[in-house]
């Protein structure tokens, strides 16, 4: 021990201004610098820990830098390890002290203690100094073969280091082919581990720009490597199983015997302790049995218990990344998970993410059988004190009523919740009566007698606002009061804050005007008045909008403001399936604890080493979108898929077109006539249009595979084309080329049912196309409707072909769509292609 | 990968700050603090353990009023991270026996020295204060564990999150006890946590037991232990053995499920109900296990509301402690929220009570009854009469309650899951260490509806 006397004043340095105790200090280390005297390696520890301190609260120490180093002349571990951090904090800023540093690290890399060489190994790597890159080569070669496993740890992540700081230096070195070598033979398993977190970074960076980088990356998924891994998962650390089970989970194995094997060496891992293994686990075990639907609904079975006992075993905070997961599985599946509701409810002292969550959950797993339960433990939550808690909870028992169990007795709820007479739980309620009432008009009965006996004054939140206006406006004709209501409400709008709320009072008094014109007259009249006369642009212009559709015809206005309604039988979901299986397929990420796929939170050159070609076949990976054309507004979605800006305008183009045929009898009354169901707002009808215009067409446009300028000129006598056997494309390259051409064939033509009985998986089809020289860059989709990007080159130039082709095997329809840099010949690779494919599944 | 991993103070201020890959910007940890302290977000109050601003991710856990920070740009495995974090919170607990601020800014140096042997350029390479022995070599600035309240006035708050309690164990793994050679010894805790809710006629609606089996092993040569439960212990529900037949119901252990440490095996769990493992130095979790079975909960709580004419109620609160009378429950407390506007409460104890506190909580209308003991067996009952600010709607009860209380008793498991022997691999006739196998049954949730 050397609890030296000082160390009763360090330990809160008072935020000290910095100035004169740096200047101090350099005196001290100065003085130190020189001595021999016994006991100033304890002083020097002193005076480290100060600078260090110093460094921790945000004082700028790097004066210190020379003193520091001179210092550092020691044998003292205890010292080196200080000045080593010390120097690897500043010398980046300070590149030419970090040059003074440079000897003595590479002297103490050839030290004979084995600890003291990786120490100085990492610090030299951890310099960031670009012109000091040089030093780095020769130290870091010996360290990958030291003997000493430690060492040889430090020197993996070293080239990593050095790749950061200049890649071609550690490209040249031949680095990542040593690292390939320790990855596949070294005894030690940290180092295997350091060797493929840095390969994956490697390969993947360099693999926009070289196509052997890309082929080394995808070689990390080859059967050997995967196996000399798998095979020693139990040797790993829990955090170096993390990663390898990450990657296993890439790996698309030949056949069920195969993910078998892999299931039963891993199963054990699923009761491991450690939230992470079990999470990695989990999801190799999904991604390998995707298209196994039994299997795949067993493995829900089985990983139920292990999660719900990670959820309950760590602190609130593990809790909560495991209950995100649980959370995803519960909303793909909630039919495997009705019966574990009661795992689902909430406790009083968690935080209110975790019960968010859980509530979402309870939401899910509502079925006839639990409803009762579900409903009564939820209305527990919204008498509860909690008062955001209460407000998610009546939220979630209306969800369940829209879901269609139990309505009746959920109705009866609601409404005795309205009687609590607490302010907010009036507020959420009347919001769901609301739609409840447009999806279940039966009801209106039963509910308008227990709204209308609510005082407006005691609501005060505009939603809850807007919805009980909305409420007098539609069912003025059963609320004997509704008329005085609105009057009063309007009496009122100079102090109503919410252009929503004054929004809905212009549109219910006009609803009420329509049924009940001789009590409403007045108050219609002072609502166009404070209308016409309102600072807002929105309810200025409907107050107009009224006034003049009052003005040319009663009756058109009434089936413009008050048109016989449908009741609503779904509401749209905020998330689209597609987002869904995005994030499904980025399990164990943050992805699911956003509950947003990554590309819409982490920058481009920070996703991880597979992550880009995820992108690229966000069907390959399993996606259970059965259908295509859903599969295509993904990517019409997305910012940066396969189809650039253009493309989509040019496929909106003639889209639109058809939209306008499909809808011909709507003039434009009849057309806000929809829109008016909308009980929000009243959305202008172009703009609704506009709204279902481009996803419609877009659906159509693409089934169809027509409608897009085919290009002209097909020569006529292509010379023979033959093609490479070794093309090579990365799919970054096919990305961006698919981003840039135009094209030049598209076509639909049936294929013979043999090929599609053979389309059992998307592989078959592969290998088959690979025979011609096609190569598969993505593929995914599940029976009916296959998908796939080929492309190919010309054996004589690098001129490429670029495809995409969607199988229907029940229809036996396939369409394709070929883009080429040389589009005088695309005409002859699509006869090439046609033929190929059409001895698909022949003997 | 990580980019950088910081310790906050609950003022903000950094503890210890590393940077590993450079891509987050240096003014992190201010960003963090911020956002943290300020959290609204979709009525949210408190902030989630992971968010992200400006394409920074923010992973955070709380370890007795620290905050532990890691963050990155890439799209990692939140639970990695974050089981991460409360792994460097265990080895740093390990190396200084004692886990709070004064100790951590002691240790500093310590700590940076760790921390770049935990992780290197953003990758975990150990976590495991066995391995970081031999790569450390600044020795832990002890403080004096019983001169700091480590649970302090916080221990309230402490018993109620999830965070398993420390157990008493404060002695540093590394360091040396002043007499020159460490004390042969080990322990382990069965910790469990129970949940239950009562509905308002007293049945038990649901009930979960969660456990874990904590070691912390002194033991010098790394022997090997086998760890025996009862023989009737079974796991998974629904798969129980074939020799459940004859003691079904009453007396076996089913557990719904349980995870193990890494270093357990398991080879004779199924013939003999015993685990084997070769402890690692420091404090580790054996085992994780849960339970749904049906138990006696320790305590029985009934509530009365009574009306007590226009602006006035009386509530009568009554626990019965369940359990035997040799077992001593302690620092209990119970809590109901109670109508808002209720203005003032005048409490009555039974006559003779020691021990005992009650208060009214006016900011949030919160009545707290603390008891410092409760004796197995034993009944109380606490009356509070209530005034309010205004008339009642006729039905108190839809206003006030759950009742929910907190407590911890020490030798008393309800899960009767037992350890029968821990057996150390002997290595001399002299060679006898000391032995601690002690159980603790805390409240996680404990409630009961009016």
């Amino acid at each position: 021990m050397a609890p030296p006397a000082q160390s009763q004043r360090s330990p809160s340095p008072s935020q000290p201004s910095g100035k004169g105790e740096v200047s101090d200090l350099k005196m001290q280390l100065r003085q130190l610098a020189g001595s021999r005297a016994p006991g100033t390696d304890d002083s020097k520890r002193e005076l480290f820990k100060k600078a260090i301190s110093y460094m921790t609260i945000g004082i700028d120490v790097s004066s210190l830098f020379s003193e520091m180093v001179m210092c550092s002349a020691t044998s003292d571990i205890v010292l080196k390890k200080m000045c080593y951090l010390y120097v690897g904090n500043y010398a980046k800023y300070n590149p030419d002290l970090a040059l003074l540093t440079i000897n003595f690290l590479q002297k103490d890399c050839k030290d004979e203690d084995p600890m003291i060489r990786g120490l100085a190994l990492r610090s030299l790597c951890s310099l960031r100094v670009a012109n000091l890159v040089e030093y780095l080569v020769g130290p870091l070669g010996l360290g990958l073969k030291d003997g000493n496993s430690y060492v040889r740890t430090v020197a993996t992540m070293g080239v990593l280091k050095l790749y950061h700081i200049s890649a071609a230096t550690c490209i040249d070195a031949d680095f990542p082919a040593t690292l390939k070598h320790l990855m596949l033979n070294d005894p030690d398993a940290q180092v295997v581990a350091n060797c493929l977190s840095a390969l994956q970074e490697i390969w993947s960076l360099e693999a926009s720009t070289s196509e052997e980088a890309s082929r080394e990356r995808e070689a990390l998924l080859s059967k050997p490597i995967i196996y000399c891994l798998l095979n020693r998962i139990k040797e790993f650390s829990e955090w170096a199983q993390c990663i390898v089970l990450e990657l296993v989970a890439k790996y698309v194995p030949s056949d069920g015997n195969e993910i078998f094997d892999m299931m039963n060496l891993l199963e054990d891992r699923l009761q491991h302790a450690n939230g992470a293994v079990v999470l990695a686990t989990i999801k190799l075990f999904l991604q390998l049995t995707l298209s196994m639907t039994d299997v795949h609904q067993q493995v829900y079975e089985r990983i139920k218990a292990p999660l719900l006992t990670l959820v309950s075993s760590g602190s609130s905070e593990q809790s909560y990344a495991v209950l995100s997961h649980l959370h995803l599985l519960v909303m793909r599946a909630p039919i495997l998970f009705s019966s574990d509701y009661k795992h689902f409810y909430c406790q009083y002292n968690e935080p209110f993410y975790v019960k968010k969550l859980k509530l979402e959950m309870l939401t899910a797993v509502a079925n006839e059988s639990n409803t009762y339960e579900i409903v009564t433990e939820l209305c527990e939550y919204a008498a509860n004190v909690d008062i955001p808690i209460a407000r998610e909870s009546i939220r979630a028992v209306g969800k369940i009523a829209l879901q269609q169990y139990d309505v009746n007795a959920i109705v009866d709820r609601l409404l005795q919740f309205l009687e609590m007479e607490k302010d907010y739980v009036t507020a959420e309620t009347l919001v769901l009566v609301k739609d409840l009432l447009r999806k279940y008009p039966q009801w209106s009965h039963d509910c308008i007698a227990v709204v209308g006996n609510i005082s407006s004054k005691n609501v005060q939140e505009p939603k809850a606002k807007a919805a009980l206006i909305w409420m007098l406006g539609e069912y003025a004709q059963d609320m004997q009061d509704a008329p005085y209501i609105l009057e009063s409400l309007i009496d009122n709008w100079d102090d109503e804050h919410s252009a929503e709320v004054r929004l809905h009072l212009l549109t219910a008094v006009m609803k009420c005007f329509l049924r009940r014109p001789p009590e409403t007259q007045k108050a219609l009249g002072a609502a166009l008045a404070a209308g016409l006369a309102d600072f807002h642009q929105d309810v200025h212009d409907r107050a107009l909008f009224y006034y003049r559709l009052l003005q040319h015809n009663v009756s058109v206005a009434e089936r413009v403001v008050n048109p016989p309604k449908q009741a609503v039988s779904v509401f749209a979901d905020t998330q689209s399936s597609e987002i869904k299986d995005r994030i499904f397929d980025e399990f164990n990420s943050l992805s699911v604890v956003y509950q947003t796929p990554s590309y819409m939170f982490i920058d481009k050159e920070h996703r991880g080493p597979f992550a880009f070609s995820e992108e690229l076949e966000n069907l390959s990976i399993g996606v259970e979108s059965a259908n295509v054309a859903s599969a295509q507004r993904v990517e019409a979605n997305d910012k940066d898929l396969l189809l650039s800006t253009s493309e989509k305008e040019e496929t909106r183009g003639p889209s639109s077109n058809g939209s306008a045929y499909s809808a011909p009898s709507y003039d434009s009354s009849s057309a806000s006539l929809i829109a008016s169901q909308a009980p929000s707002e009243l959305i202008p009808s172009n703009q609704s249009l506009q709204a279902h215009a481009p996803q419609a067409s877009l659906a159509i446009d693409d089934l169809l595979g027509l409608g897009l300028p085919v290009a002209p000129n097909p020569a006529p006598s292509p010379p023979p084309l033959t093609l490479n056997a070794k093309a090579v494309l990365e799919p970054n390259a096919f990305q961006q080329k698919w981003r840039q051409l135009p094209i030049s064939v598209s076509q639909e033509y049936s294929i013979n049912p043999q090929g599609v009985a053979a389309l059992t998986t998307p592989q078959a089809l592969l290998q088959h196309m690979q025979g011609h020289f096609i190569h598969c860059i993505a593929s995914g989709g599940q029976a009916p409707n296959f998908k796939f990007f080929f492309f190919a080159q010309k054996a004589e130039e690098s001129s490429t072909f670029l495809v995409e082709c969607i199988i229907n095997s029940s229809s036996c329809k396939v369409q394709i769509k070929i883009k080429a840099d040389d589009q005088s010949t695309s005409q002859a690779f699509s006869d090439l292609f046609q033929s190929a494919l059409s001895k698909f599944g022949m003997p | 990968m990580i980019s950088q991993f910081f310790v906050l103070s609950q003022r903000g201020d950094n503890i210890v700050f590393r940077d590993y890959r450079g891509d987050v910007q240096k003014g992190s940890a201010e960003i963090f603090f911020r956002k943290v302290k300020f959290w609204k977000e979709d009525g949210e109050e408190e902030a989630p353990p992971v968010f992200n601003v400006d394409g920074v991710n923010y992973f955070h856990v709380k370890v007795v009023g620290l905050l532990f920070v890691a963050t990155t740009r890439t799209n990692v495995s939140p639970s990695l991270v974050l089981e991460l974090l409360q792994r460097i919170a265990r080895v740093i607990k390990d190396y200084l026996g004692v886990l709070n601020e004064d100790s951590l800014r002691k240790n500093f140096v310590l700590m940076y020295e760790l921390l770049d042997e935990v992780i290197d350029f953003g990758y975990v390479q150990t976590t495991s204060t066995e391995v970081l022995k031999s790569y450390v070599f600044n020795e832990p600035i002890l403080v004096d564990a019983a001169r700091l309240p480590t649970l302090g006035p916080a221990a309230i708050f402490m018993q109620g999150t999830k965070r398993m309690p420390g157990t008493a164990v404060t002695k540093s793994v590394i360091a040396n006890e002043p007499g020159g050679r460490k004390r042969e010894e080990i322990f382990v805790d069965i910790i469990e946590k129970i949940s239950i809710t009562f509905s308002s006629s007293g049945y038990i609606l649901t009930s979960e037991i969660d456990g874990t089996i904590q070691m912390k092993s002194y033991l010098s040569g790394n022997p090997e232990i086998r760890l025996a439960f009862n023989e009737d212990l079974s796991i998974g529900r629904g798969r129980g053995s074939i020799y459940d037949y004859s003691s079904s119901g009453s007396g076996a252990v089913i557990l719904d499920d349980c995870n193990f440490h890494e270093s357990v095996r398991l080879d004779s769990f199924d013939t003999d109900r015993t685990l084997s493992l070769v402890p690692p130095d420091g404090e580790f979790p054996v085992m994780n296990y849960r339970m749904t079975q049906e138990f006696k909960p320790p305590f029985r709580i009934n509530t009365l509301i009574e009306e007590a004419g226009p602006l006035k109620a009386e509530v009568i609160l009554k626990i019965h402690a369940e359990f035997s009378s040799s077992i001593t429950a302690n620092t209990i407390v119970v809590q109901m929220p109670l109508p808002t506007y209720t203005t003032r409460v005048s409490f009555e104890l039974e006559p003779g009570a020691v021990g005992q506190m009650t208060d009214f909580k006016e900011s949030n209308k919160r009545l707290e009854w603390g008891l410092k003991k409760i004796v197995g067996g034993s009944e109380h009952t606490l009356r509070a009469k209530l005034t309010f600010s205004q008339e009642s709607h006729g039905n108190i009860t839809k206003e006030a309650g759950p009742v929910s209380m907190t407590f911890t008793i020490p030798m008393y498991n309800a899960s009767k899951l037992q350890v029968k022997y821990l057996q150390i691999a002997k290595k001399s006739k002299t060679y006898n260490p000391y032995r601690w196998v002690r159980y603790v049954t805390q409240a996680n949730s404990y409630v009961a509806r009016i």
